[in-house]
């Protein structure tokens, strides 16, 4: 008899500095960060895909916009995390034995600011030798998150903000 | 069937387990506090917080008169002192500032170095230290001219340690022994150094206003009774790059001389005048420039 094995690339593939943008920008100032140290876990048997990004880690050009973001946005003191848990939806259709670059749909929950929320993203992975390099990007609505904007600056910051992700994994050895 | 048992699962309730808990780094990280005050300063004296690197602050301050004089001076808005100064932010630790008030057309400047700063994580420290020193210029006529004047006699001192804590989101507390030393005195039981403690304190009360206490003890050098200890009181509003302060105040002086040894007025007797300080900061030098 035999043992049917799972495909060859059953296993785990991270990355400890996935990068993750978004861009807020709705009037003439110009409201967008970056980090360059999200955490990003997807298993290629499943396609269960889980981020998890520090808040205080996104950088702004201007000191005062990433004080006020952290501050009165998404008040990180009283929620350092955003969390995204979700699943390729096309995961079958991956094959990521073979090199190429495949079209992916995500789904998921993102929690953010205390609250959470669906998402859909899309994206593509490219898979090249053994290694697997993801982009995918997203709208948001920030009242879903519970952030509010003060009337104030309603015209200078977007509420409906695009994020982008983009990672190159590697194998989680065990 | 034995064929199925010999096969790995692929949905076993250990592959459901969390898949971040693998590789997210739980290893707590050094950081260092931020927003102790919404400003530069507390109210008239200098506060914990500094602003960014490359960060330019244009300060206007209005002290306006007593407050009980009545209806037909718009209850001390007719009468209306100013200060305009610049500060800007060398570093995240070191700032400088330069102003001039319109009482005496006094100039002032200061530089303000933070050598602790308030952090949580590994290697915690509890408070922030920081270290002020500021001098001020009378470019007024002098005050007497039938006694020989000198250059020096416009120059004043001003120097201090302010220990300040974050204790949580909503309230911060600082403490300034500080001394000023005046070249010359109006009168001859008027003592050149003063020594006066300062208490400043933070509650913030929403996301965008925050009350503010700014209180300064006179330690030595002043005769109690015919000066008063300057106090503040007030509220930060915060609207994107601008941070308005409105508050009532028995002190009319805009710099650490003028309001530490020139309060005459008794706060609780009605001796009190409103004030506001407004802040607009510039970023001249952007931190953090990405190509994307």
């Amino acid at each position: 008899m035999t043992i049917s094995s799972a495909s060859s690339a059953q296993g785990k593939y991270f990355t400890r500095q996935a990068n993750i943008s978004f861009d807020a920008t709705a009037g003439m100032e110009k409201i967008e960060a970056t980090t360059h140290a999200a955490v990003l876990i997807l298993d290629v048997a499943t396609g269960e895909i889980q981020i998890a990004v520090l808040l205080k880690g996104f950088e702004f050009e201007k000191a005062l916009m990433q004080e006020h973001f952290n501050e009165n946005y998404v008040e990180s003191d009283k929620y350092p995390r955003c969390e995204f848990k979700g699943q390729l939806l096309n995961n079958k259709e991956v094959n990521y034995s073979a090199n190429g670059i495949y079209p992916i749909r995500i789904k998921g929950i993102m929690t953010l600011h205390g609250e959470s929320h669906e998402v859909t993203a899309q994206g593509k992975l490219t898979v090249r030798d053994g290694h697997i390099q993801g982009e995918a990007g997203f709208p948001i609505i920030l009242a879903d998150y519970g952030i509010a904007i003060p009337g104030l600056v309603k015209d200078k910051v977007a509420e409906r903000p695009r994020i982008t992700v983009y990672c190159s994994l590697q194998p989680l050895k065990n | 069937m034995l064929l199925a048992a010999l096969v790995p699962p692929l949905f076993s309730s250990a592959q459901k387990k969390d898949l971040l808990s693998l590789v997210e780094d739980t290893v707590p990280k050094k950081e260092f506090i931020s927003n102790a005050f919404k400003s530069t300063r507390v109210i008239d004296g200098q506060s914990m917080e500094f602003l960014g690197k490359g960060v330019l602050d244009t300060r206007i301050l209005h002290r306006f008169g007593l407050l009980n004089s009545g209806a037909n001076n718009l209850y001390g808005l007719d009468q209306a002192n100013m200060r305009l100064g610049f500060d800007y932010g060398f570093g995240r630790n070191l700032m400088a500032g330069v102003g001039r008030t319109n009482i005496n057309k006094e100039l002032d400047g200061f530089i303000k170095f933070r050598p602790l700063w308030q952090s949580t994580g590994p290697g915690s420290v509890p408070v922030s230290v920081v270290i002020v020193t500021s001098m001020t210029m009378v470019t007024g006529p002098y005050v007497d001219t039938s006694i020989k004047n000198f250059f020096t006699s416009r120059l004043a001192f001003y120097n201090a340690v302010i220990i300040g804590r974050k204790f949580n989101h909503w309230f911060s507390l600082q403490l300034t022994p500080e001394m000023v030393h005046r070249n010359i005195v109006n009168y001859a039981g008027d003592h050149n150094d003063v020594f006066a403690l300062g208490i400043g304190a933070r509650c913030k009360l929403s996301r965008r206003v925050a009350f503010v206490i700014d209180y300064h003890h006179i330690v030595y050098g002043l005769t109690r009774g015919t000066y008063e200890d300057p106090l503040a009181v007030g509220f930060d509003i915060e609207t994107g790059g601008h941070v308005f302060q409105l508050h009532f105040s028995n002190s009319q002086g805009m710099n650490e001389r003028a309001f530490l040894t020139e309060t005459t007025d008794k706060f609780w007797k009605g001796g009190i005048r409103f004030g506001f300080n407004l802040s607009r900061v510039f970023t001249i030098h952007a931190a953090n420039k990405h190509e994307y």
